[in-house]
């Protein structure tokens, strides 16, 4: 059993009591919606005559639905329409503080509840979807829960659930040319698997980690449900109280106290650990994935996996993999065409993204659709403060408007029948950008924009 | 609100036919496609559930196990490991309810998946990668054989077999208690969800 984590402090402190079930009841200090995951909830609390316990506490902003060309309402696509104002009708009913359309603060929510500087450390933090784990590159507990569970929060401030077990992932070594973090999440994936996490929360430390951007974190905690875990965070330390400082809801009178009481939440120096991980990602170079889930990646120097190094059930899966993804084993990805570039998302759809991708794409022209989506009307406006907007726009690229975009494809940005998409996102899951039998392969923004540039699967190492 | 209304809480037993899909991975997105969740209620959901993989360009798959005849009106599905990976969407469990499962025995599930079933009264037990190998057997040869999943003494019972599960301790006392909609239980200690709230530093700071 865990001790004197991080995860260990900050669970016991917001734990209320032990259920008769034998779960937990535990308190949430910071409630985060959106527009897709949260209808059904608010129905349930208006269906049983609830309001919202502690509505200061909750923050909304749509972002799956949004189209990303442009925010005339009603919008063109009718659902997403209704989506958004039953949303906005909601935030409006239950009194809680919402991030609209064109405020300036609106944008995939893991992005913007970032930079606003809501989240801080030793906070639990829920919203009803997966990639809540982001904002554990603040040194807090954040997760992903169900509709059913959103009602609870917004009714009690709590909600029901078993304590997990902590693996620390120490990441060490030094990073070559080319190498992102985004390189170095997928790596850790395929070396613990998609299940890898399961039943646990993760610890990510070591020098690597230690020297990372509190972006650059984002990326990493963001991708730790992709391999399985719950949740995943990063000790708060001095690059998580500078960014935080002069945030619009940070702390700011009291910002010393508070950031005594985060230095306090992070894992001592006697912490005990379910588990242990070293991984040295010295000879690591960025990776793509070539198959429908997050574990099936390669180094741009790799072929494809041939088919004969999978046994039982996992030659099965490859072979599946292939045959949806049009490729076959042991050949090259690099060379291989492309059809649509995606560079966005709640993984890769920040400022130092963004600055990434047009280090590459400055001054060059791209071959195939570009779509490059701020991950947040603020990201937008310090993007085009640096004049990236127009490094993309002069290289062909699409410039377009805040939301998830063709991550999901909730919205009209979408693959159309088997197009082959490089993308930043996190999900390479059959049909997950909006084709049924579009074809995703997860990069870095440089691997991405490299793409762009060739038309073709690229090395990004020749460009930099 | 729709017609899912929970009228009995207690659930000691899950007691039908099973629908075999055994794959591992199994993801959200393929139990529900995200082009499906731009509703505001989960009313249609049970439509929509696995329709990428049992349609394809408008024609139904047949051999598809959620179109397969033999499997109709299954409410006990077998799946793989990791079964339900990916989102938070409860739009999934939910599409697995209305279309009628009641119970998943799998090798293992993601965990948010897990938890959402089980605040929609879904009983989700895991054994080991074998059993389901048999039972996936069992349920092709004959698929109108009943399987009981019974929580009282933690085992799946078929064709004359008994095999132990695995299943988290609260959330099984959860289902034999009728506790699994957890709403009201969470609702009873108003003082001690007060007492934390005052005990946390940060919802104060300035
Ligand atoms: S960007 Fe993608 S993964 Fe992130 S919240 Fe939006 S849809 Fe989900």
């Amino acid at each position: 059993m865990s001790k004197n984590t991080l995860y260990d402090k900050v669970w016991s402190a917001h734990t209320i009591w032990i259920l008769p079930t034998g779960q937990t009841q535990i308190f949430v200090g910071r409630h985060l919606i959106h527009e897709v995951t949260s209808p059904q909830a608010f129905e349930m609390l208006r269906d049983r005559n609830l309001s919202a316990s502690i509505p200061e506490l909750a923050t909304a902003v749509a972002d799956h639905v949004i189209p990303t060309d442009n925010h005339k309402r009603p919008f063109a696509d009718s659902q997403a329409e209704i989506m958004t104002a039953e949303l906005e009708k909601n935030v409006k009913e239950f009194n809680l503080r919402y991030f609209a359309l064109d405020s300036g603060a609106q944008g995939v929510c893991h992005v913007t509840f970032s930079e606003a500087g809501l989240i801080w450390p030793g906070q639990l933090v829920v919203c009803g979807d997966s990639h809540t784990c982001t904002y554990g590159a603040f040194g807090d507990l954040a997760f992903g829960i169900g509709t059913t569970q959103v009602s609870h929060v917004l009714a009690t401030q709590s909600m029901a659930m078993e304590k997990l077990k902590v693996r620390r992932i120490n990441v060490t070594g030094k990073l070559k040319k080319a190498v992102t973090t985004k390189d170095v999440a997928l790596h850790i994936i395929r070396t613990l698997g998609v299940k890898g996490g399961v039943g646990f929360a993760y610890e990510f430390g070591g020098s690597i980690v230690e020297a990372m951007s509190m972006e650059e974190r984002m990326t990493l905690c963001n991708l730790a449900v992709e391999g399985g875990a719950r949740l995943g965070y990063v000790n708060p330390d001095k690059t998580t109280f500078d960014y935080l400082k002069g945030k619009p809801f940070a702390p700011k009178k009291e910002f010393e106290r508070a950031v005594n009481y985060w230095r306090g939440v992070a894992s001592g120096s006697d912490a005990e650990y379910d588990d242990i991980v070293e991984i040295n990602v010295s000879a690591l170079e960025p990776i793509i994935t070539w198959g429908i889930n997050t574990e099936q990646g390669i180094k741009v120097s790799e072929n494809v996996p041939a088919l004969d190094s999978f046994n039982g059930k996992a030659k099965e899966e490859a072979l599946d993999a292939f045959n949806y993804m049009g490729l076959s084993g042991g050949q090259a990805l690099i060379g291989t065409k492309v059809d649509v570039v995606f560079i966005g998302s709640c993984t890769n759809g920040r400022l130092s993204d963004l600055k990434l991708a047009a280090e590459i794409i400055k001054g060059k022209k791209v071959k195939v659709r570009t779509m490059v989506v701020s991950g947040s009307e603020e990201v937008k406006k310090q993007a085009e403060v640096l004049g990236l907007d127009k490094i993309f726009k002069d290289a062909g690229c699409e410039w377009r408007l805040p939301g998830c975009s063709m991550c999901l494809a909730m919205n009209p940005d979408k693959l159309v029948g088997n197009q082959r998409s490089a993308s930043t996102s996190n999900r390479n899951f059959k049909g997950r950008q909006g084709s049924p039998n579009g074809r995703t392969h997860l990069m870095s923004p440089y691997t991405a924009a490299a793409t762009a540039v060739e038309g073709v699967f690229a090395d990004p190492r020749k460009y930099l | 609100m729709d017609e899912f209304v929970i009228k009995e809480n207690i659930i000691s037993s899950v007691f039908g036919t099973g629908i075999p899909k055994p794959a591992n991975d199994q993801n959200t997105d393929d139990i529900t496609p995200a082009r499906f969740l731009k509703e505001i209620t989960f009313a249609n959901m049970g439509k929509y559930a696995y329709l990428d993989e049992r349609v394809k360009e408008g024609k139904e798959i047949p051999t598809h196990p959620f179109n397969d005849k033999r499997f109709k009106n299954g409410s006990i599905l077998v799946a793989g490991a990791n079964y339900g990976c990916g989102s938070s969407r409860e739009h999934a469990p939910q599409a697995l309810h209305r279309f009628g499962i009641r119970a998943i025995i799998a090798e293992s599930f993601a965990e948010i998946f897990a938890g959402n079933c089980a605040s929609l009264g879904i009983v989700g037990v895991t054994v080991p990668a074998e059993e389901i190998t048999k039972l996936v057997e069992f349920i092709r040869k004959t698929p109108s054989e009943k399987i009981v999943v019974s929580l009282a003494d933690k085992k799946v019972k078929y064709g004359g077999r008994e095999v132990s599960f695995e299943i988290l301790e609260g959330r099984r006392q959860a289902f034999l208690n009728g506790t699994w909609d957890a709403l009201t239980i969470l609702q009873q200690n108003a003082q001690g969800i007060a007492k934390v709230k005052a005990s946390l530093p940060y919802l104060g700071f300035k």
